[in-house]
């Protein structure tokens, strides 16, 4: 099952290797990672996509703890949660259809175009993982130049939190 | 005032209660030896490669349980340090090992002498730390000696570059350090160990099975209590020989894949286990399917992450082993009255018969040395109370099975890497530690040329280790596994030449000794033990295709032992 782990760890050189190094030793998968620092600038809040067993799952969050840099983790998967992840899409957009066709698109998705060129648009998308496959797939036969997705932040819902 | 970061080192080092700094020189570290050769307090070990050093520092942690420790150049002195640091993190034994770094400027340059030490040890580490700045010196120190030895201890690294060495900073030794990432848990969940406990009383086959964890949290007493409050059999694994005392009648031997028959087979008919500080090494469990198949499985362990890693455990007891062993033992006591003490009789009986096989017997009347042989006289001579290194290979199997540890900390060996080259430095290590002690390095023909060079330290510092070298011409346990599993195709496990090792003992100032005839074991060890000054390298030439048994094929059942050649099960 994917399961979705957040990460409080030390701000320093070497913490986020440490975290790669761990999966990548041990053989664990990992989806995506995204990693920044938080209102307290010496933290750094990591949220790690990855797939497994329950036992792998049990293993990864133990491991995760024993790293001496990790402070605090979170197996968001176990309760309610909100994930979401960013996109920056180009896409080619010459003739006037096609454009407009983009633009009704976008808004759809709720998404915004963020740069224009006589020939392209630059789009950006928030949403869940799966939204950003739908719209993806939705642009069809429009022709994408790019695209950057920043991979998963999660948080719990409700008034549950991860702080130090 | 102001000190350097040399100067600091080395303070820190004294105030922390550092004895003994094992190491080697280089350009990176020019400035901390320049400090070390100002003062008296931290004795320095010069050894002959870096990888002596670490071995050396493992040696004297293993047998002391303080921190063992290490000094080493950049580059080539961080890199010949990683095998001594990886057996040291399998075994998990606390280090702390600083590497020299180029100046912080250079780094990553390519700059001469430079090699990414924290990258490169990241994997085999409890941590590192990169020191940038001289003003976090002593804490990163200190820092460092705590995570080494508390909680499961580890090998943790230092890198300390050039310039932070000449850099100047006030200094204040730092008593205590806070971590708030690290906080290792000692105390066990009470309804876990009250629910342990309730399974133990009622079990009708209960076991025992220790491991290192028991001999690094020092917890042998507790283990002894609990084991004879209890009234079942215990095995202790290869890391844990010692812990409980091998002479005691509730004792049934080492399991795993060189374990007794009676320590395998009460292993797979037990009705409940408990793991004691050991982790499911695969060299113990065997197939997983088939481990322990009947039994409820308990496990005690400082390490959440050991638990339920290969073998799924139905108790687990996150806790020093100490700690959790005492509050058992009060649980125990109390509920005694309800044991089944008849179902705990037939168990017994069970195990004796078991026993009665005596699967260690071998042929006693060779003409050939039988490795086993010089290992039994290595115990009678030494009174069982020798520390016994070790190295990698089939002597150590017979090391560990028929010399019959009555202490912790006696045994040291590389269980978890499996390191050939250890036994000699580490030693050099022990004897140190133990100036007065009795030290044999048990070893063959093959491990004692990966560290030899060591011979020149152990002369320096005058440490009369005893080396008993069980040389059958081979690398034997890689014969072994050839002989059983490639049909007698013995490809690069012989070599053509092998040095004689009595004129290579003599060439460095040591006493070097042959024997040929079992005859002349006894007379000649007994010599040998009696030169209490000087380390003597005895070469015995023992039986060369002797092998190791009993055997489990890796990934067989506890019960699917070979005995012998001759004997097998019906
Ligand atoms: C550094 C290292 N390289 C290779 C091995 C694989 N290995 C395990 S035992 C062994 C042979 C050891 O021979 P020897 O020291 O003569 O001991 P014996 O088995 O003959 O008693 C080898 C090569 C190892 N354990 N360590
Ligand atoms: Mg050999």
């Amino acid at each position: 099952m994917r399961h979705i782990i957040s990460v409080l760890l030390e701000n320093e050189a070497g913490a986020l290797s440490r975290v790669a190094g761990l999966f990548s030793a041990r053989g664990y998968n990992i989806e995506s990672l995204t990693v920044a620092p938080t209102e307290d600038p010496s933290l750094s809040r990591m949220t790690l996509v990855t797939e497994g067993s329950e036992r792998i799952i049990e293993q990864i969050t133990k491991q995760l703890n024993k790293l001496v840099d990790v402070v605090k983790l979170l197996d968001l998967t176990e309760g309610a949660h909100i994930e979401r992840e960013m996109m920056l899409i180009k896409v080619r957009a010459d003739g006037s259809e096609g454009r407009e066709e983009i633009k009704r698109l976008i808004d759809i998705f709720r998404g915004r175009i963020i740069d224009v060129t006589e020939s392209t648009y630059t789009l950006e998308l928030t949403g869940t993982g799966s939204k950003l496959d739908s719209f993806i797939e939705a642009l069809g036969a429009t022709t994408i130049l790019e695209t950057v997705r920043s991979g998963i932040s999660g948080i719990a819902r409700g008034d549950k939190s991860l702080h130090a | 005032m102001e000190l350097n970061g040399a100067e600091i080192l080395i303070r820190f080092l004294k105030d922390q209660g550092v004895e003994h700094v094992f190491g080697y020189p280089g350009g990176a570290v020019l400035y901390i030896y320049d400090e070390l050769f100002k003062q008296e307090d931290v004795k320095h070990i010069l050894v002959r490669h870096e990888q002596g050093a670490t071995h050396a520092a493992d040696g004297y942690a293993r047998s002391t349980g303080k921190p063992g420790v290490v000094l080493v150049t950049s580059g080539p002195g961080a890199t010949n340090a990683v095998t001594g640091i990886a057996t040291a993190y399998m075994d998990s034994i606390p280090m702390v090992v600083i590497t020299g770094q180029v100046n912080t400027w250079a780094i990553g340059s390519d700059a001469f002498q430079e090699v990414d030490a924290v990258g490169i040890t990241r994997p085999c580490v409890k941590h590192n730390f990169l020191v940038k700045d001289v003003k976090d010196l002593a804490e990163t120190l200190k820092k460092a000696f705590y995570v080494a030895t508390t909680g499961r201890p580890g090998p943790v690294v230092v890198d300390v570059p050039k310039d932070v060495t000449m850099a100047t900073t006030e200094y204040i030794f730092p008593e205590t350090v806070e971590m708030r990432s690290y906080n290792p848990v000692v105390k066990g969940h009470p309804k876990q160990i009250k629910k342990a406990a309730e399974l133990l009383l009622a079990a009708k086959r209960p076991m025992i099975y220790a491991g290192g964890g028991v001999v690094l949290g020092n917890g042998s007493k507790e283990l002894i209590d609990f084991t004879r409050g209890l009234g079942a059999p215990i095995t202790n694994t290869l890391m844990a020989l010692g812990a409980y005392p091998a002479t005691d009648d509730l004792f049934v031997g080492m399991l795993g894949m060189h374990g007794t028959y009676e320590a395998n087979m009460a292993m797979h008919e037990c009705d409940v286990l408990i793991s004691v500080g050991a982790r499911f090494d695969d060299r113990v469990v065997g197939q997983i399917e088939q481990f322990c198949p009947d039994a409820t499985i308990i496990h005690i362990d400082i390490d959440p992450a050991s638990i339920s890693k290969s073998i799924v455990v139905d108790v687990p007891i996150v806790g020093d082993v100490a700690t959790v062993l005492t509050d058992m033992i009060a649980l125990i006591k109390d509920g005694k009255s309800g044991q089944d003490d008849k179902a705990l009789k037939t168990w017994w009986s069970q195990i004796n018969e078991w026993r009665s096989i005596d699967c260690l017997n071998y042929d006693r009347n060779s003409d050939k040395i039988k490795p086993q042989f010089a290992i039994e006289k290595l115990y009678e001579i030494t009174n069982g109370d020798a520390y016994i290194t070790s190295d990698v290979g089939q002597h150590q199997m017979w090391a560990a099975q028929y010399y019959k540890f009555d202490q912790p900390r006696r045994w040291i060996n590389s269980g978890g890497l499996g390191t050939m080259g250890f036994g000699l430095p580490a030693a050099i290590g022990v004897q140190l530690a133990h100036p007065d002690a009795t030290v044999a390095c048990v070893t063959g023909d093959a491990s004692i040329q990966m560290c030899i060079q060591e011979l020149g330290t152990a002369l320096q510092y005058n440490t009369p280790v005893k080396i008993i070298s069980l040389n059958n011409r081979y690398m034997g346990m890689v014969r072994q596994w050839q002989e059983f599993f490639y049909e007698s195709r013995y490809s690069q496990s012989y070599m053509e030449t092998i040095p004689d090792f009595v004129k290579l003992a003599e060439s460095y100032g040591h006493v070097g000794m042959r024997i040929e005839k079992p005859e002349d074991l006894e007379g000649a060890m007994k010599e040998a033990f009696a030169m209490k000054d000087r380390l003597v390298f005895m070469d015995i030439i023992t039986d060369q295709t002797e092998n190791v048994y009993p055997m489990i094929q890796a990934g067989k059942g506890h019960h699917e032992m070979h005995l012998s050649s001759e004997r097998e099960l019906a």
